[in-house]
């Protein structure tokens, strides 16, 4: 199944007739989807990969079959994509005579996203336990080949990031998370800017998951002297603390929300960029627009890349910033 | 719909502004003593980070608005 092409059914689209939807174009390849869309020809005929569906619906059980049954509209076993309004993309239930059940089953699907972060998973189990097992059988050498383009990003992360901001007694325990995010981010910006990649940093749902784990850490590795600059803030007369302990527990929310939205807005934000200027093509419907759309668009990929690699590193860093304040001493 | 575009623009105007004070300090602190000009540029890149991430905060809700 892995490796097989398999394309839906012959679409034909009238071309010319129908006017480009620029947002629509946009959003199509922002949003997630049950199906890796690789292109589509000139007859319209679509080429794509089909992704599980794996669907838990209270009414009818458990569902897995792939998506290239659900394919334009389709309905298969009561489930069907919908279409407009608030159910526009998500997979919802009919029952016998066809009426829209209130509750939407639980999916589970393997979608775009989570294929591809499962392939980002694969590709980083395999980087780094071939360098650790590079490390075991020769010692602490420098290692050769790619590996050796690994070990000065894996030192800057600990002399850079986790030393300066936890210090260095404490930062061993650390460093597993914060290379474990700062690869994974970098690698899945860097795979949402090749073509026929996905938009993984740039779901909300990801980058939220992400800052959820810097916040159980920050708040599970806290030490006293951490809730006690929160709860009874030293130096404050104790008439303002009622209002001070409910803005400092915001602001243990509001740090990872700000890496949430950081992390994802930034990644998103280029990617629209991007797919806007290629559409002006489609837009000006001439040929003599694309020399300059393509130069800026090399210009903007030039710049996310820069986008990419700064957003790992500053996620990562704040993450370390967060989790020193919170094993700080009394000094 | 235009009032999102405007609010978007907005939050724009304040990341550039934010961004282009660092930019000019570090240019001029990089000029006073160009030993610490690798210090200096990092720390303009990490502000200039946290700065885009609030405006881009702004660009998130007027999108929201438009939904």
């Amino acid at each position: 199944m892995i490796g097989a092409i398999s394309s839906a059914s012959e679409e034909k689209q009238p071309h010319d007739d129908k006017k480009f939807n620029t947002s629509e174009f946009i959003l199509d390849h922002i949003a997630d989807s049950h199906e890796w869309h690789y292109y589509t020809t000139k007859d319209g005929h679509h080429v794509s990969f089909p992704l599980p569906v794996i669907v838990y619906s209270k009414h009818s059980g458990f569902h897995f079959f792939m998506s290239n049954k659900l394919s334009h509209g389709h309905e298969h076993d009561g489930l069907k994509i919908g279409h407009e309004g608030e159910y526009k993309g998500k997979i919802i239930e009919l029952d016998e005579d066809g009426k829209l059940r209130e509750s939407l089953p639980l999916d589970f699907s393997i979608t775009k996203n989570v294929a591809s972060m499962m392939m980002a998973m694969l590709i980083l189990l395999w980087l780094f336990i071939s360098l650790g097992t590079t490390y075991k059988k020769s010692g602490i050498r420098a290692p050769k080949g790619f590996q050796g383009f690994l070990e000065p990003i894996i030192l800057f992360v600990q002399d850079n990031i986790a030393i300066p901001n936890i210090g260095e007694k404490k930062s061993g325990k650390f460093m597993p998370y914060l290379l474990t995010i700062f690869f994974f981010i970098l690698l899945n910006n860097l795979l949402g800017l090749v073509p026929t990649g996905a938009n993984v940093t740039g779901n909300i749902a990801v980058t939220l998951t992400l800052a959820f784990f810097t916040l159980i850490i920050t708040n599970i590795s806290g030490n006293k002297n951490y809730w006690k600059h929160i709860f009874a803030t030293p130096g404050v007369p104790a008439w303002v603390l009622p209002i001070l302990v409910p803005v400092e527990l915001i602001g243990i929310l509001v740090k990872p929300i700000a890496l949430t939205i950081r992390l994802f807005a930034n990644i998103t934000a280029g990617h629209i960029i991007i797919l806007s200027l290629i559409s002006l093509i489609f837009i000006f419907k001439s040929i003599g627009i694309a020399p300059v759309s393509v130069v800026f668009v090399l210009f903007m990929n030039m710049l996310e890349l820069l986008v990419a690699i700064l957003q790992a590193y500053i996620f990562t860093l704040l993450s370390a910033l967060f989790i020193g304040l919170a094993i700080e001493e009394h000094h | 719909m235009e009032l999102a575009a405007i609010g978007a623009a907005l939050a724009v105007i304040g990341a550039a502004m934010g961004i282009g004070k660092i930019g000019s300090h570090a240019m001029d602190a990089i000029a006073r003593q160009p030993e610490a000009s690798s210090n200096i540029q990092t720390a303009m890149i990490i502000s200039a980070a946290l700065i885009e991430g609030v405006a881009l905060f702004g660009v998130v809700v007027a999108l929201l608005s438009i939904g």
